[in-house]
């Protein structure tokens, strides 16, 4: 299934010469451009990436590593699925691009055991990238070096959080690592390394090719460009779609032809629930910001189906690596459990929300950090409903 | 477990070291290709493992349970993983996880007595826009419907 409603950049095909032209300027022009363009990591997070570049460039090692984050779990997301399976070249390319800007020799694409079917797939295309020179020793003829090995998953959903990816790379349980020190000084094998998302790399090829400029034309001033939505739940078109950053949530609606919306949950289970007296939102990093995952429900959901479903996957998905996160997750899911038996008070509810905003400071990673937002943010808007339905 | 049959997987694992090295990074594609291979890793293919990679078994064993693609039980050599994730399960996976049930005749978390298929549960499997979906192995069948399901599990007999 191709990407629907391609808007600027997935549209264009005038992007052959990307390599070339990346590969014939000196590096630090590459991560310039990359800078200029105002990139942030479209994995969620939203990091600049030409900054996380710049500071692998200017870290001082003998070797570096390029990594793509193709671990794609978050509930709601399969962007990158579409992205590997339909823009090979993009991705693999823009690791070349990225390793030429930061002085790496060897990239890893760290797909998830679940797309193992894509694994063929994409040896091919390397082995085809290394007989057409685009990757290997001396790409395009010039001094630049680089090769790709893809490693998979094991069905992992924490493997996505990039120290923890780092530590699976390695051989070890995917438990997310102290921060500091960042992967761009202390990554993979202690060498700097830079873990980027599948779109990141995507989206970087593309800048190269057209320039900053160009990019950044579209979008917000702190949101530049596109962002490439994984669209599902109660509409008739669910699908990939680019929309610019700056988009509302009711246009994104009326684009899918979704009818009778309730809540929308932005960035997957790890995101926030957004209902509809705030559709007029946008999706952009100062605003509502998301990795790709929108989730709609519509009138007839039960919001605490829905909330048990995310605690579920959180309670299943945590690594038990810091307490927190261990013991948060299942204390939040037991209190929807009392709600579910008629058997909970809202003030109880109230201090498990509390407890919510603890596990958001407290936890190790990304993971733990973000476990309560559906919680907290489903509770804000529909603790009424929920009760009251009991 | 006959000692031709643990010389045999001694062998291969031998082989495995080999192709992916002796140094620790390897150890996942090598409990990866083990796993295909076999069905699951089991406590003597961890020693070995351990041996050759000159780590501790905890080390491995320690790797093994961490990730749900891998096991220290037999399996079946058909994994019915169905998402059980929002989009699935707003999408009507129950009718779905119903269907499985009554036609393998075993719960989720079960092997079929013939070692067959393993039926289980799994999370986001990045078909939202298609579900109710479910990987067998690696194979990814969506918009399933309970006909659907019996079609496709009759291709498997």
């Amino acid at each position: 299934m191709p990407i629907l409603n391609k808007l600027v950049i997935f549209d264009e095909n005038n992007i052959e010469d990307s390599l070339k032209k990346a590969i014939s300027s000196e590096p630090q022009d590459v991560v310039m451009e990359i800078r200029e363009s105002g990139l942030k990591g479209r994995g969620g997070a939203g990091f600049p990436t030409g900054t996380k570049w710049l500071l692998a460039r200017s870290a001082h090692a003998d070797k570096k590593f390029v990594v793509c984050n193709a671990d794609e779990g978050e509930p709601g997301t399969f962007k990158d699925r579409i992205l590997l399976d339909e823009y090979t070249k993009l991705v693999f390319e823009g690791m070349v691009i990225a390793g030429y800007a930061i002085g790496a020799q060897k990239g890893f694409l760290y797909l998830r055991g679940e797309y193992r079917y894509l694994f063929d797939k994409l040896t091919k295309y390397l082995e085809q990238m290394r007989k057409e020179n685009r990757l290997g020793n001396n790409i395009l003829g010039s001094n630049y070096s680089f090769d790709i090995e893809i490693r998979l998953g094991s069905g992992a959903y924490v493997c996505g959080e990039e120290s923890a990816l780092i530590e699976s790379l390695e051989g070890h349980r995917g438990e997310a690592r102290n921060r500091p020190p960042y992967p761009v000084n202390t990554g993979y094998l202690g060498y700097p390394t830079i873990v980027n998302n599948v779109e990141t790399f995507a989206v970087a090829h593309i800048i190269v090719a057209k320039g900053a400029e160009w990019y950044s034309k579209y979008g917000t001033s702190k949101s530049t460009g596109t962002k490439l939505l994984s669209i599902s739940g109660d509409c008739k078109k669910p699908g990939v779609y680019e929309v610019p950053f700056g988009t509302t949530i009711s246009d994104i609606l009326k684009l899918v032809e979704a009818e009778n919306t309730k809540a929308v949950q932005v960035g997957g289970a790890s995101g926030f629930c957004i209902p509809k007296a705030e559709f007029d939102r946008t999706v952009a990093f100062e605003d509502v910001s998301t990795g790709g995952s929108v989730i709609i429900f519509n009138e007839t959901r039960d919001m605490l189906q829905v909330l048990e479903n995310f605690m579920e996957f959180f309670v299943e998905e945590s690594c038990g690596q810091c307490t927190p996160c261990r013991i948060g997750n299942v204390k939040l899911l037991e209190g929807l459990m009392k709600i579910r038996n008629n058997d909970c008070s809202l003030s109880y509810i109230h201090e498990l929300v509390d407890l919510g905003r603890s596990m958001q400071i407290a936890s190790k990673c990304g993971l733990g950090q973000s476990s309560p937002n559906p919680f907290i943010s489903i509770m804000e808007h529909f603790e009424n409903e929920i009760f009251s339905q009991r | 477990m006959l000692v031709s049959e643990k010389n045999a997987l001694t062998i291969e694992i031998e082989d495995l070291t080999k192709s992916f090295g002796d140094q620790r990074e390897s150890l996942l594609p090598i409990l990866q290709e083990i796993q295909l291979k076999h069905g699951h890793i089991s406590d003597f293919a961890q020693q070995e493992i351990a041996r050759l990679l000159d780590i501790h078994p905890v080390e491995v064993y320690g790797v093994v349970t961490f990730y749900s693609f891998l096991s220290t039980e037999p399996k079946g050599r058909l994994i019915v993983r169905l998402c059980q994730t929002i989009t699935c399960d707003l999408a009507g996976k129950e009718a779905i996880a119903n269907t499985l049930e009554k036609e393998l005749q075993i719960k989720f978390g079960e092997t079929t007595p013939d070692k067959k298929f393993t039926l289980e549960y799994c999370n986001c499997i990045g078909m939202c826009d298609q579900g109710p979906a479910m990987l067998i192995n690696e194979q990814v069948f969506t918009k399933l419907t309970p006909s659907k399901v019996i079609e496709i599990l009759k291709k498997f007999n």
